[in-house]
């Protein structure tokens, strides 16, 4: 396996002296299962992606960077100390965790007070108050927590991790069950925390909501960081790798012939369910299959783009 | 030490839940049960001292620190919402203690509280009555931090306290003579025996070693669930 390495803001910042959060070569077993291999990063201020598909490691990265898990090797450092059995971390960390698991039973003024309190802040109602006001959660802040939807409760969650304005701010799927509205202004939120200096590392298994967000990307896949570094390079390299399509058409022998000789076609191939096509560029080959086949007088009953998924996008970043 | 919001947001949690509604049913049990016997006149004239320190102390105070003492903790490590707390820089001792806090003080109300009503309907204001409220107490706090520990260690923590309560307390303590020193059920009695010198109680302890060893066995259960919960994991899904 090959890791893409790519130069990214957050790594300058690390060669400049910037680095807040650093793994190095850290591994983690859950008995006999690896689920991080010997990852090495450095984060600095700014907001960072973490990318992958699901099972690939990302909250075991999350759980090690907030001290619920320990490293079985190598070692992660949050401002220069080590997170696992060092409650004093949450002083400058702020966690919202992925699972809806909540003190339903308190409305959410209640329950960001409450953490104001144990993050022994000398004015909890004011701190409260400043972090509901960030998360748009005032008006519906005396409400319990059981009634909210769940992009509400996950608000609720953001609030109670930034009210104590924690150095770095760790989030585990924060856009999970928000309405389009709610996701941009969580986006807008976290934009707006990473650009004064906060160090925000977020997971997501969705490319477009680090593609909007993030200005660093760290795309984990089985464990292994496949790639690392500026999300426009990682998106042009998924970008331009092979597409697979699975054509079916009034003549696929004949637009085999017809398509074989586009430059935009790297290879053809006749299957029983009908022609499958490997593309160099997306692109080009959408635009000229309509009109090549359409001057070779052939009519197209099916396009399907077959490797669409992300794993498939992770697994050609790995095998890159 | 005890930390005033993880009570406040501990007591909320453990009467949100239905299962609060099980903390009242041993003590009502024990009350009705002294109130049959009561009227009809007891059949030994030594029944209040057993039924006391049988039902009172050996079943009533074990099984409400069983359903507090794993609800405090187990229930929110079980649904991850005791996150909420961890991700705090409160210390893990202070997480500790205020749970052990609030699981023996409402043991102590739903338990030791009813053992002494019922002392007072079987025996009138006696010193058994006080006696017996004593031992409660101490059952209830030491209850308490042994149900914390084994929710903070293991997985399942109903199962394991219900297999120490049966197997130790209900069956171990009660054959093996060298047992008895460490049997929480016995430490009770020995406070109950040491205020009301009832000997119908069947309290195999004195005051000293019943005091000195729930202090320790107390002390211990605090230590290594904090221990533990330092240590607490978080596995992905």
């Amino acid at each position: 396996m090959t890791t893409v390495e790519q130069t990214a803001a957050a790594n300058d910042a690390a060669e400049t002296g910037g680095t807040v959060v650093e793994f190095d070569h850290v591994t983690h077993w859950y008995g006999n299962v690896v689920a991080v291999n010997e990852i090495s990063m450095s984060l600095g201020p700014g907001v960072t992606g973490l990318l992958g598909p699901n099972g690939a490691g990302k909250s075991t990265i999350l759980h090690l960077l907030a001290g619920f898990l320990s490293p079985s090797r190598g070692e992660v450092t949050i401002g220069g100390e080590s997170p696992w059995r060092n409650p004093p971390i949450f002083h400058k960390v702020g966690l919202v965790p992925e699972r809806d698991s909540i003190y339903a039973f308190l409305t959410a003024r209640v329950f960001v007070t409450a953490s104001a309190k144990l993050h022994e802040l000398p004015d909890p109602k004011a701190a409260a108050e400043r972090a509901l006001d960030l998360v748009e959660m005032n008006e519906a802040a005396d409400r319990p927590i059981s009634t909210y939807s769940k992009g509400m409760r996950q608000r609720a969650k953001v609030a109670a991790a930034l009210v104590h304005d924690p150095q770095v701010l760790l989030l585990d799927e924060p856009f999970n069950g928000m309405d389009p509205r709610q996701r941009m202004h969580m986006m807008d939120l976290l934009r707006e925390q990473g650009r004064n200096g906060r160090t925000i590392l977020f997971s997501s298994h969705i490319l477009e909501e680090v593609e909007k967000l993030a200005d660093t990307v760290q795309v984990v896949v089985a464990g292994r960081l496949a790639a690392s570094g500026d999300y426009r390079t990682i998106r042009r390299l998924m970008t331009n790798r092979p597409h697979v399509f699975m054509l079916r058409s009034t003549d696929d022998r004949a637009l085999a012939q017809v398509l074989i000789s586009s430059p935009a076609v790297q290879g053809v191939s006749l299957t029983k369910e009908g022609l499958e096509v490997h593309a160099g560029d997306h692109g080009t080959f959408t635009r000229e299959l309509a009109k090549v086949s359409r001057a070779a007088g052939i009519g197209l009953r099916e396009v399907i783009p077959s490797d669409e998924s992300l794993e498939s996008v992770f697994a050609y970043l790995v095998g890159a | 030490m005890v930390n005033s919001t993880i009570t406040w947001i501990t007591f909320r949690a453990l009467f949100g839940r239905r299962r609060a509604l099980l903390f009242a049913l041993p003590a009502l049990v024990l009350v009705v049960l002294t109130l049959g016997l009561k009227s009809a006149h007891g059949t030994t004239a030594d029944w209040p001292a057993i039924l006391l320190g049988e039902a009172g102390i050996g079943a009533v105070v074990p099984l409400t620190a069983l359903l507090v003492g794993t609800s405090v903790l187990g229930s929110e490590i079980d649904d991850n919402s005791v996150l909420h707390l961890l991700a705090t820089p409160v210390s893990r001792r202070s997480v500790i203690i205020s749970k052990t806090a609030v699981s023996a003080a409402v043991t102590a109300v739903f338990a030791a509280v009813p053992v002494l009503l019922a002392g007072l309907i079987a025996a009138g204001p006696h010193a058994l009555a006080f006696g017996c409220f004593l031992g409660a107490i101490l059952g209830s706090i030491v209850y308490s931090c042994l149900f914390v520990l084994i929710s903070a260690a293991v997985q399942h923590p109903i199962a394991y306290a219900l297999a120490y309560v049966a197997l130790w307390e209900g069956l171990i303590s009660n054959l093996v003579s060298g047992a008895k020193f460490l049997s929480v059920e016995q430490w009770s009695l020995g406070i109950a025996h040491a205020v009301s010198h009832n000997p119908n109680l069947n309290s195999h302890l004195t005051l000293t070693p019943s005091l000195v060893l729930a202090v320790i066995a107390a002390l211990a259960s605090v230590v290594y669930a904090t221990e533990r919960l330092s240590a607490f994991t978080l596995r992905a899904d």
